[in-house]
């Protein structure tokens, strides 16, 4: 009997002891019928195999492992980025309980939203009932500012019309006819959770810019000089947006952020559950309309919303996640052009310090190869920052990129020598990836925690960023944009290739004269 | 921090009953109506817990509910380790349920093993416009050829594919008969289909039924020689290792375990399970159908038994045992003889720092009945318990067997009920989910997840009771607690303060 009270055993001990291990190669060989041994070695062998890859390649209906999820879930994102405002997703009600686990399980928070729990009759018959009964029961029981409507894929499979849903539940009482519920379609069959993130955005914008689905009047655009920011689908939100509010304050730029969803994901624990925090007000998203530019530090996050935007006369311009040296300089030097203000010197001597970083450490990354994948702008940032570092971005692959994304990233490898190796991949999946991996490995992969398994499957030590990270806490509450930001992400990389090299050097009469005490 | 102990069960009884009014005070009236059907406080000698249940949420509560592909490819069908479980639909709900539910499994991944794995067709528009049943062939092909060492393949459908009138039915057949006889199982689990997760789980069972148990051959020669003490275990999905330090307790008392459903199990283990002498049943809610079947179909008995702690264990082991002869029995004995002194020590180190405190639980459809035990052996009292699917027959038993007079029942809860309940009653600890975790942590409550251990387990058996109390003590008596309040801020404020 191995568990002792003295010393409890967690299931990574308990399981390996003499006694459970007898057991579970008993219930194998007596009854899983397993397959030969040799058998499954073959296989594995062979799944590492060119010939392999090419018919992995040739897949054309089957998704394995894709590092994408669905709309709703960017919607809802979005959504509690406005002060007090609650995301109802019309349709079926597990799909809320999904987003709702998979947002506390990266920020480590509560993540409140509402369903509109359509059954087989809403299936048969329309879910406006339960659009009725649900905006009136949100709206009394949690008291929201707003409330912002998305769809699951039933409701739009039958074709709920939120417009006129809406239209009728406020003629019903449901909420007060002035009350703002802004919605928007989407579709879990069409794009990503980048694209929900998007179409919920544009609706929130469009409800208070143009007239509130009708009811009151568009709004007339008075320029002032004020900025809007808007920084997508984001796992660092929190660190992140924290550091762009200290940028801006530094420059002396008056702004709003669209969707700042920084203070409801890290709320503190102090006795009080802050079913809201922080986040957009009402006011300042109206009041958005009059700004003087609009800036987006994810271009594929705000395709729809950006042209929206511009549409009302107001300057746009887009990044791609920037990460690092010369991505955080267009960015600042976007910010000083639009605005008229000046870079100040404590920005430079931030700037100063992330090249002193690099220089210091380039040597340890200098023609590293590394994979990554991720969100497309993620993925465009961070392979822009390895170019700079010196670094090979080999395989760059986003399951939620387009042809137009491709592009843009081979547009990046044809500007660096760096990049003359490296190649793209849109649409594809991590089972690709572990194709990849096999036949042309890197030295690192940089990804979210689903990282792990071709980290174990295929020895690429994994540096976790992205979303989700489930397994390593705390990251998101530091940012990855602006020079600080990059700075972390050089940290990360750092430090992981150390500890690979640690790890690959500690064998006694072995390997250890690598074992260096100065790197 | 705890009330209640100060408090009589009369003047526990009226704060509760006060409490429920309270709370239904916040909804519409219509709402107001249905809600309270769904709170009570129990009443000793009752039949059951007074509450309704397995109908629907009401819309825009917050519900903690899933849906019925949970219940399925989440709950019944995703642990079933050598087959390939297809996610059939949009790419979301099986992004969000991939390898969240730590049913643990040893098997080369990817190769001969796919727990882990998010296999989906990744339904776009001209999927839903054109339907997606040459998709699913397609698919299908796909894995034969690239993981061809997969037992089998399972269709979980999520919601579009009930709406637009596939056939996974007709494309399911003609592949098995493609592939010679390979099994492969059309699930319609849909998420719009009944109220839960629950009517998943059943729909899960009655496809094991029909495209497993169905298609075996009557005359096919056994895998191996049955024997008088074969048992099946039947809803335990391995969380954590659960399965498994339950296993070796019925092996240690005499028996063969011939098939574990479903956590670490095999297609080969499903099949094989008619020849058990005795279904052992630990999850009643979820595979109560597929026992009920197979003691109709195969007149194999079956016995629902609960591992959580040394009282009910124990008393378990000898239920289990009455089945058999007197070597079971005996050997029933031995095993609870041979824990004994472990079981003493981990009661001696961790009861008197748990001694009093107070739980509120609220989870799926057996937990918040069965590890009620497992908290009162080391001194605790569950003052609140909801199911978030259970049904009439759960809460029968739970009031049956469970718990004490007093004790607020609460089905379906939605999060603001919830939140106020505790802010009132003030328990030393709530068990429930991740959705649940953060909010009650900010309150200042200790709190562990009691779907998924909160990382840790197993919870079942005799090792797993010491990881449980362990678990208990860490988390109740974690010094962060004593830090939520800045000293300097001085003024009175309630213990717990729920979100207005």
């Amino acid at each position: 009997m191995p568990q002792s009270a003295e010393h409890v055993l967690d299931h990574f001990d308990l399981f390996r002891g003499p006694e459970y291990q007898q057991m579970l190669a008993n219930k194998k060989k007596m009854f899983e019928n397993p397959r030969d041994p040799a058998e499954v070695e073959r296989v594995r062998e062979w799944a590492k195999t060119p010939e392999y890859r090419e018919k992995n390649f040739a897949r054309e209906a089957l998704t394995v492992n894709p590092a994408k999820a669905c709309q709703p879930l960017g919607a809802v994102f979005a959504a509690v980025g406005f002060e007090q405002t609650i995301p109802f997703v019309h349709g079926s009600q597990g799909c809320v309980a999904y987003y709702r686990s998979h947002l506390s399980r990266h920020f480590k928070e509560p993540s409140s939203c509402v369903s509109s729990s359509m059954t087989e009759d809403a299936a048969v018959f329309g879910g406006l009932n339960n659009m009725i009964d649900g905006l009136a029961n949100t709206y009394n029981m949690y008291k929201p500012k707003m409330i912002a409507v998305s769809t699951t894929c039933m409701a739009e499979v039958i074709g709920d019309d939120l417009n006129a849903f809406i239209k009728t539940s406020k003629e019903k009482g449901s909420v007060p006819a002035e009350y703002d519920v802004p919605f928007a379609h989407t579709p879990a069959f069409v794009g990503s959770h980048v694209t929900g993130y998007d179409n919920a955005l544009k609706g929130i914008i469009e409800h208070f810019w143009d007239g509130k689905a009708g009811t009151t009047a568009k709004l007339e655009r008075k320029p002032n000089d004020k900025i809007n920011f808007i920084g997508g689908f984001d796992g660092y939100t929190v660190g992140n947006m924290r550091e762009v509010k200290r940028i801006f304050g530094l420059m002396g730029i008056d702004y709003t952020i669209l969707a700042d969803n920084s203070e409801v994901f890290d709320t503190p624990t102090d006795g009080e559950f802050r079913m809201y925090d922080g986040g957009t007000t009402l006011e300042e998203a109206a009041d958005a309309i009059n700004a003087k530019a609009t800036i987006s530090m994810q271009e594929y996050c705000t395709e729809k919303t950006l042209p929206l935007i511009a549409a009302h006369g107001q300057e746009v311009a887009a990044f791609n996640h920037p990460i690092g040296v010369s991505a955080t300089d267009k960015f600042l030097m976007t910010l000083s052009r639009i605005t008229g203000k000046p870079i100040p010197e404590e920005l430079a001597r931030e700037r100063g310090r992330l090249v002193d970083a690099v220089a210091d450490s380039s040597a340890h990354i200098h023609g590293k190869k590394f994979a990554i994948y991720g969100d497309p702008d993620l993925c465009l940032g961070l392979a822009g920052f390895l170019l700079e570092l010196g670094a090979e971005p080999t395989h760059v692959l986003a399951t939620n990129g387009g042809k137009a994304w491709a592009a843009k990233v081979q547009a990046l490898f044809d500007s660096s020598p760096f990049g003359q190796n490296c190649h793209v991949y849109a649409g594809k999946d991590l089972w690709h990836m572990r194709s990849l991996l096999f036949t042309e490995p890197v030295d690192f992969l940089i990804g979210n925690t689903y990282g792990k398994y071709l980290e174990r499957d295929t020895g690429t030590p994994l540096i976790r960023i992205g979303f989700p990270i489930f397994d390593r806490h705390h990251h998101h509450r530091y940012p990855v944009w602006g020079y600080q930001g990059g700075l972390n992400v050089l940290v990360w990389v750092l430090d992981r290739i150390f500890e690979s090299i640690d790890a690959t050097t500690n064998v006694p009469a072995k390997s250890d004269y690598s074992f260096d005490i100065i790197r | 921090m705890s009330v209640s102990p100060t408090l009589s069960v009369a003047e526990i009884k009226d704060r509760n009953k006060a409490l429920i009014e309270e709370v239904l005070k916040v909804y519409p009236e219509k709402t107001a109506k249905r809600r309270a059907k769904h709170l009570n406080v129990h009443q000793e000698g009752k039949p059951d817990c007074g509450v309704k249940s397995n109908i629907k949420s009401i819309p825009g509560v917050m519900t903690i509910r899933g849906c019925a592909y949970a219940g399925s490819k989440g709950v019944v069908w995703g642990p079933i380790k050598d087959m390939i479980h297809i996610s059939h639909g949009p790419v979301g709900c099986g992004q969000y349920s991939w390898a969240a539910r730590r049913n643990y499994y040893i098997g080369t991944t990817g190769i001969d093993t796919f727990v882990t794995m998010q296999f989906t067709s990744d339904f776009q528009e001209k999927d839903i416009v054109f339907g997606g049943d040459k998709k699913l062939a397609k698919i299908m092909d796909e894995i034969q050829e690239l993981f061809p060492l997969n037992n089998g393949i399972t269709v979980q459908s999520e919601c579009p594919i009930g709406l637009i009138g596939d056939d996974i039915e007709a494309v399911s057949k003609a592949k098995s008969k493609e592939y010679d006889g390979k099994t492969i199982v059309p699930v319609r689990c849909e998420g719009f289909r009944g109220v839960s997760q629950s009517l998943g789980h059943h729909i899960a069972n009655d496809a094991i039924r029909d495209w497993v148990f169905d298609k075996i051959a009557p005359d096919a020669a056994p895998r191996f020689e049955p024997t008088p003490y074969d048992v099946a275990i039947i809803g335990d999905y391995n969380i954590g290792g659960d399965a498994w330090s339950s296993r070796i307790l019925l092996e240690e008392m005499g028996l063969r375990v011939i098939a574990q459903w479903s956590g670490d199990g095999s297609l080969a283990e499903l099949e094989a399970t008619p020849k058990a002498k005795l279904n052992v049943l630990h999850c009643y809610r979820s595979m109560n159908y597929i026992s009920r079947h197979m003691e109709e179909k195969y007149g194999i008995p079956w016995c629902e038994y609960n591992f959580f702690g040394p009282s009910k264990i124990a008393e378990s082991l000898r239920k289990i045992a009455s089945y058999f002869d007197d070597k079971i029995k005996e050997g029933a004995e031995q095993v609870i003889a041979k824990y004994q002194p472990l079981m003493d020590a981990v009661i001696a180190k961790y009861r008197p720092r748990l001694e009093g405190k107070t739980v509120m639980l609220f989870v799926g459809g057996l937990r918040p009945r069965h590890v009620i035990g497992a908290y009162e052996d080391l001194g605790m009292e569950v003052v609140g318990t909801g199911y978030e699917f259970g049904h009439n027959d759960d809460y029968q038993r739970t009031a049956q067997h469970y718990v004490k007079d007093g004790t607020l029942i609460y089905d379906d809860v939605t999060g603001y009920e919830f939140e106020k309940f505790v802010e009132k009653i003030q328990p030393d600890l709530v068990g429930s989910g991740i959705k649940e975790k953060y909010v009650f942590q900010k309150m200042g409550v200790p709190f562990r997840q009691m779907h998924s251990w909160d990382y840790s387990g197993p919870y079942h058996g005799y090792d797993g009771f010491a990881i449980f109390a362990r678990d208990m003590d860490m988390a109740i008596n974690s010094p962060v607690w004593k830090m939520t309040k800045a000293p300097w801020k001085s003024e009175e404020l309630p213990l717990l303060q729920a979100a207005e």
